[in-house]
């Protein structure tokens, strides 16, 4: 038998509030945990931590680009920023994970190009393997921001854009930022994707190259504003350099602002709510297919469920898949005799 | 019995590398090993020296006098040369990023014994770039690296013309895992790096460039392949002629010639039958005393059970007497260049020429070395040769003798005596020299040295040769923490790339395939029964950067399936229990080698209890002597990797199970 030394949920939960580091460190890793018996404890967790709040306070943010776009020495140079200002920042960085033919371990190096020189009880990083998930981000992230929503001002989810991981992402994220590599072929690419819909900021990094960082900004320019999506939005393209320290402060100004955007036009709350539903159904689909989601009635129904749970939408998850399991089980069970 | 010859060529300079516990105590081996022949001094510093912190500096605990002497101040450098008359010896100084300062303190102490620095010899390492490859000893960002190596240079070639002022490594590249061809590319490409910067500063005039071309000399690996190595030198030899004549116009011929000094491998020595690295140094030696054309200037040995630990006295004694017997009792030192004509030889340098070339063109489009290490490429190459050639040793391919085949053997008397056959450095060392720095500080001229930090200060902004001030700095005082913050405050910190984010590979070469198979099998089925994926941290504790061990227990685990967080070098014990807190991880790895094991796996232990993490299992690698080993194991650790444990397939497999022993389930046991 195993220790596994479960903690209780109440007590942890109350804990977090706190913002107790240890007890943030075992939340985090109860969400990552899917023996059965830590489900239902982590849900019970989410539980405690749910409320209005969750719709409206702190800030989501995600940042995503390409490889050596340089994400991680940006995101340490916001933090800076942030923790200057007395800001509290959990950050959630994701690396991808190997094939699972070939072991599907992975090398998390975010850490060592974000960390601060000193000991800053004000910032939390969690590293996470997206484990081959379909769209790049494990599914874990997502209690896992929620998580942090509960304990720090600002939670920042950085992830490696490899084509679909913007549209997860966009599912987590209040701001996301897309960081490009000046004189690439990615930025082309990217452009031509149409992709390019998602991102809220956007931001140049290197500048230091010069004429090539320019070019790229204003071929992103060009596009972002084509897009309506939010209306009274700008799209910032913001020309940086992480290494040489210049144009951090303007970019960094775009996300608070962003934020006081969502909130005026009343969209905070509504995409906290519509991002835990894409994900609900995200995960259904993943694990049970098309199938499973017929078995609650279809996308619509469950959406429908969904929408009556508008803050926390773990426990509504947890029963749906519990209502799917039964059903499969129910139906492949094995005739008893006599 | 034939008498010698008399008209014999010189022998090269010969030294050991040392230094250890304190200034006092290093001048007393350093006088010792002279009477005993050595014909020059090479001054191993310890960590805190090399990376510019004092010795009450809370990232130097545990490393004070460890793997060098201490040198805090003019005095420390005054007690170090205590009746050495410093314009008769010949010094070599394996300093790096603080190399301006160490030769700032050593000038200052010429000047203040009345000698001409003009009459100075000996050379100071310098060779920043590679740091930020393998030895891990960097401080600042590559820009004002080069600006320090050129400005060093700059100044020696005008006040200190017998100084040899950087030494371009290629030693610590092959350490790092280099095939001889990536060696003579890389330490060329570094060469040109450093001459193209000097040029550029503008400070010495075309005339006179040929001479800074002069003092370049090098710092070169041999290995025990001697024949490859022979031939390596001598490729470097012609390639490093035909480079200055067609880069830099450098008419003189005598101008052009390939300096090198040498240290020979340690990456080769063993732990297990100790007793053959002997021999193994010999025949290294051989490679670079062989051929006249490409004969080495200066040689340092290692001892014998420097895989074990710090050598004592009589150990640095048996590598001098290898050389005195190789150059004084031979017939090498009779006879012209004795490889010359042999057309085995030639086809081989031409062979090595040929790749070094293309590799350097490769870095050269990539925009030079500093463009190829800023973006990863080097260290990616470097730990994928790592890589490859542990995977050969585990296949048996590679033959090591007494590690992966004839592994029988009696019991040694050398390594039987009560002091385990290694130096013990004095523990009461650090203490020592913090009281000896904080008197230093309370009897200097505060104003003074006030004065000479803002003038450093001032120079380190307007870009003006960093030297003059530094050796202002020397003079009134200053301590080597403040000149390295002084810098630090100015260039800022540099973090390189690790290089562990090479791709998988996927081919048959990972290890034995069959282990690697069941390895991931387990470490699956471990993290099933946990809940979530294994989770390893492998950290770095202390100021020691050889982090190549560490890279390549980082991808192994990958390789494996664990997901791993490498946190990089240098870190305190704090850091790494935050980071392991932080990080929700199943088993903590750190690797030491610099000798620190006590006091820091010992801190990392406490931090972990402290954050309530005691039963989080950690496990330690590196040069542990057994009797450390068991006192570790008393404090706490769960396993302890040494080099003897040279199967990295082994180490998984016994990592896992320490992790499933914690966690309450049974121990799988050795790999089929």
């Amino acid at each position: 038998m195993t220790n596994l030394g479960l903690p209780d949920p109440e007590q942890l939960a109350a804990r977090i509030l706190r913002g107790e580091r240890a007890a943030v460190a075992s939340g985090l890793n109860l969400l990552d945990n899917r023996l059965p018996a830590a489900r239902g404890r982590a849900v019970r967790l989410l539980a405690c931590l749910s409320g209005e709040r969750w719709l409206s306070a702190g800030h989501l943010i995600g940042v995503t680009g390409p490889p050596g776009a340089g994400k991680s020495s940006l995101v340490s140079a916001m933090i800076r920023e942030w923790r200057l200002a007395g800001t509290t920042v959990g950050v959630l960085a994701v690396d991808p994970s190997s094939r699972p033919e070939l072991g599907g371990g992975a090398l998390l190096g975010d850490r060592i190009r974000i960390k601060t020189p000193a000991q800053d009880d004000g910032l939390f990083i969690r590293s996470l393997a997206n484990r081959n998930q379909l769209g790049g981000v494990a599914g874990e992230v997502w209690p896992m921001s929620w998580l942090m929503l509960a304990c720090f001002d600002i939670v920042v989810i950085e992830t490696v854009g490899v084509g679909q991981t913007e549209i997860d992402i966009a599912e987590i994220g209040d701001t996301v930022c897309y960081v490009a590599q000046p004189a690439s072929g990615d930025t082309i690419q990217y452009l031509k994707s149409g992709i390019i819909e998602i991102p809220d900021i956007f931001a140049v990094n290197k500048a230091d190259l010069g004429a090539a960082a320019r070019k790229t900004a204003n071929e992103i320019g060009r596009s972002a504003p084509r897009q309506d999506r939010r209306e009274g939005w700008d799209y910032p393209v913001c020309l940086l350099s992480a290494t040489m320290q210049t144009g951090i402060k303007e970019f960094h100004a775009h996300f608070d602002r962003h934020r006081r955007f969502l909130v005026a036009a009343g969209l905070l709350a509504r995409q906290r709510s519509q991002h835990q539903s894409a994900w609900v159904l995200r995960l259904l689909k993943e694990e049970f297919g098309t199938f499973g989601l017929e078995l609650l009635g279809g996308r619509a129904a469950i959406e429908k469920r969904l929408g009556e749970y508008r803050s926390s939408q773990f426990e509504e998850y947890e029963r749906m898949r519990e209502h799917i399991l039964s059903r499969l089980l129910s139906v492949n069970q094995p005739t008893l005799s006599p | 019995m034939v008498a010698p010859r008399k008209n014999r060529d010189q022998p090269w300079l010969m030294r050991t590398y040392s230094g250890h516990s304190s200034a006092r105590a290093s001048n007393a081996l350093y006088r010792t090993n002279l009477a005993k022949g050595q014909t020059g001094l090479s001054v191993a510093f310890d960590l805190p020296t090399q990376t510019g912190y004092d010795a009450d500096s809370p990232l130097a605990r545990g490393e004070v006098g460890k793997v060098g002497v201490p040198i805090s101040h003019i005095e420390d450098m005054d007690q170090l040369f205590d009746q050495i008359p410093l314009d008769q010896m010949n010094t070599s100084m394996t300093i790096n990023a603080t190399a301006a300062w160490l030769l700032s303190l050593y000038i200052g102490l010429a000047q203040r014994r009345g000698i001409d620095p003009k009459k100075l010899s000996g050379t100071t390492q310098n060779d920043i770039i590679k740091e930020y490859l393998s030895r891990g000893t960097y401080i600042y960002p590559p820009g004002p690296s080069m600006r320090l190596i050129a400005d060093t240079i700059n100044y020696t070639i005008r006040h200190v013309p017998k100084w040899n002022p950087t030494n371009v490594c290629s030693y610590h590249l092959q350490e790092a895992g280099a095939t001889p061809v990536q060696e003579l590319a890389y330490a060329l490409c570094t060469a040109m790096a450093v001459l193209d910067r000097v040029k550029a500063s503008g400070e010495i005039g075309p005339d006179e460039f040929p001479l800074v071309v002069e003092r370049i000399s090098f710092f070169v690996n041999a290995g025990i392949r001697f024949i490859e190595e022979c031939c390596k030198l001598r490729a470097f030899g012609e390639m490093w002629d035909e480079l200055t004549l067609s880069r830099y116009q450098v008419e003189d011929p005598k101008l052009r010639r390939f300096r090198y000094g040498v240290q020979v491998n340690s990456l080769g020595l063993t732990e297990a039958q100790p007793e053959n690295n002997v021999q193994r140094i010999v025949l290294e030696m051989l490679a670079v005393a062989l051929s006249k054309r490409a004969r080495a200037r200066a040689i340092q040995l290692p001892a014998w059970n420097e895989a074990m630990g710090l050598p004592r006295p009589w150990d640095q004694q048996w590598a001098l007497r290898m050389q005195q017997v190789m150059a004084f009792e031979t017939d090498l030192l009779e006879y012209e260049d004795i490889l010359d004509g042999s057309p085995v030889i030639a086809a081989k340098v031409s062979e090595l020429i040929a790749g070094a070339r293309r590799e350097i063109d490769n870095v050269e489009a990539q925009g030079g070395i500093i463009a190829a290490i800023e973006s990863g490429y080097i260290k990616r190459e470097l730990v994928g040769s790592h890589m490859s050639r542990l995977r050969a040793i585990e296949s048996g391919e590679l033959k090591i003798i007494g590690v992966n085949c004839f592994q029988e053997t009696a019991e040694s008397p050398l390594t039987m005596g009560s002091d385990g056959a290694i130096m013990k450095s004095d523990p009461a060392a650090e203490r020592q020299q913090i009281e000896r720095l904080q008197e230093h500080r309370r009897q200097r001229n505060d104003a003074d040295v006030r004065a000479a930090l803002q003038g450093l200060s001032d120079t380190a902004k307007s870009g003006d040769n960093i030297m003059p001030s530094s050796i202002r700095c020397a003079l009134a005082g200053v301590t080597t923490g403040e000149w390295g913050d002084s810098l630090r405050a100015v260039f800022g910190e540099f973090r390189p790339p690790t290089g562990v984010d090479i791709a998988i590979d996927s081919r048959e070469v990972l290890g034995r395939k069959d282990q690697v198979t069941e390895l991931r099998e387990r470490v699956g089925r471990t993290g099933n029964a946990l809940g979530r994926p294994l989770k390893i941290l492998v950290g770095k504790p202390g100021l020691d950067g050889h982090s190549n061990g560490a890279e390549q227990v980082a991808v192994k685990a990958r390789d494996v399936g664990f997901e791993v967080v490498y946190d990089g070098i240098r870190l305190t014990p704090q850091q790494i229990a935050q980071a392991a807190q932080e990080e929700g991880v199943h088993v903590v790895g750190l690797s030491i080698l610099s000798g620190s094991h006590m006091e820091l796996v010992g801190s990392v232990l406490q931090e972990l209890r402290a954050r309530d993490l005691a039963g989080l299992p950690v496990v330690a690698g590196g040069i542990i002597p057994p009797a450390d080993a068991e006192r570790l194991m008393a404090l706490g650790v769960r396993a302890i990797y040494t080099p003897k444990d040279f199967s990295l397939n082994a180490i998984m497999g016994d990592i896992v199970d320490v992790v499933r022993e914690s966690n309450g389930l049974e121990r799988l046991g050795l790999l089929s």
